[in-house]
């Protein structure tokens, strides 16, 4: 157990710098060592993990938690999130302050400045790709679509909190109206 | 670039306001942030939220784990990071966890089927409407705003249609925004 803990620690760690654009862009080497090669869990059990940190509070990083969790308890949840964590954490400091003391150099200006339109773009990107299952199925597209446009709505022309959006998007969803 | 005029009181104010943004964010915690950070407590300005955006997504890690050690860092230095780190994970985690153990009876529900495709649908609406709140950021960027439009909606065909990875697109339209942001500032 103490090997198993070690090398899914080990695995994380090494995952970790590879992360650029969130823990989920190594979901699929994830899926190959934890799946395919150690046999730790079934292929329901890891996509049934991503989806439960997808519904939740909180980063989405934290599936890597609850992928820990099913492998191996506690232990196992503290051992993935300690290894996915503190390279990428290590690094964003020294990058942070690097940037920080070079903020008005024009190789920095440059880079926040370029990159604004990409990341803009991710976002709409992300948002499409999240939307896409709901949309692509006839029986839910209509409600769908109005559920997003009503929050686009609310979230852009009102201050209301945006938790309530959300809990109100669960509430006609698992009344069946979604 | 015009800075942000309030800041955290203290490591204590930090922590909870990560705290707080953290556990509302359901289904991701980015549209959370820019409402939480830039409209309500004003510790970044739409501007600087953007740009520190920038440099935490092109980063490893979660991007909203590597915006909460940024901002830390910023007020508080390595402490200050660390707290808003706590901040953003620490009762995310333990509910979290609650629920896995949890999961086994609820998966295959189809009320919770239900509920979490409404919620799903809500969470795509929410990061659209932050992207759209970042748009007028564009009007002050050295590219241009409509040489920035471009850019975006160039972004959003690559993913979409042809599933780019990230850091292909990061090293092609990422370099060619920062090639003209460079002569932008140049001139």
């Amino acid at each position: 157990m103490n090997a198993d803990l070690l090398s899914l620690f080990l695995h994380f760690l090494m995952l970790s710098l590879l992360c650029v654009g969130g823990a989920i862009t190594a979901a699929p080497e994830m899926h190959r060592f934890i799946v395919g090669q150690a046999h730790w869990l079934s292929d329901t059990q890891f996509t049934s993990s991503i989806a439960l940190a997808q519904a939740a509070p909180g980063p989405n990083v934290l599936f890597v938690a609850v992928l820990g969790w099913n492998i191996a308890g506690l232990n196992g949840a503290l051992a993935a999130m300690a290894g996915i964590m503190l390279p990428s954490t290590t690094l964003v400091m020294l990058a942070t302050r690097w940037a920080r003391a070079n903020r008005e150099s024009i190789g920095v200006r440059a880079f926040t400045a370029g990159m604004a339109p990409l990341t803009v773009g991710l976002f709409l990107a992300t948002g499409w790709l999240l939307a896409e299952p709901y949309v692509s199925a006839p029986e839910h597209r209509l409600t769908s679509l109005a559920l997003i446009t009503a929050t686009l709505a609310l979230t852009m022309k009102t201050r209301i909190s945006l938790v309530w959006i959300v809990l109100a998007g669960g509430l006609l969803g698992g009344l069946g109206l979604v | 670039m015009s800075e942000a005029k309030a800041r955290p009181a203290s490591l204590l104010a930090l922590y909870l306001a990560f705290n707080r943004l953290a556990v509302q964010g359901f289904g991701g915690v980015l549209a959370i942030s820019q409402r939480e950070l830039v409209e309500r407590l004003g510790w970044l300005t739409r501007d600087e939220f953007v740009e520190t955006l920038a440099i935490a997504q092109v980063l490893p890690g979660p991007n909203v784990v590597n915006l909460a050690l940024m901002v830390g860092d910023r007020y508080f230095g390595l402490r200050g990071a660390m707290v808003a780190l706590a901040g953003m994970l620490f009762m995310p985690f333990l509910m979290i966890i609650a629920l896995a153990a949890a999961y086994g009876q609820l998966a295959s529900h189809p009320v919770v089927v239900n509920a979490l495709r409404g919620m799903g649908a809500v969470s795509a609406g929410l990061i659209i409407a932050t992207a759209l709140k970042l748009i007028p950021t564009f009007q002050r960027n050295p590219v241009g705003r409509n040489v920035a439009l471009v850019l975006s909606g160039l972004t959003i065909i690559a993913i979409v249609r042809f599933q780019m990875p990230l850091p292909m697109l990061v090293l092609g339209l990422g370099g060619l925004g920062m090639a003209m942001a460079w002569r932008g500032l140049r001139r």
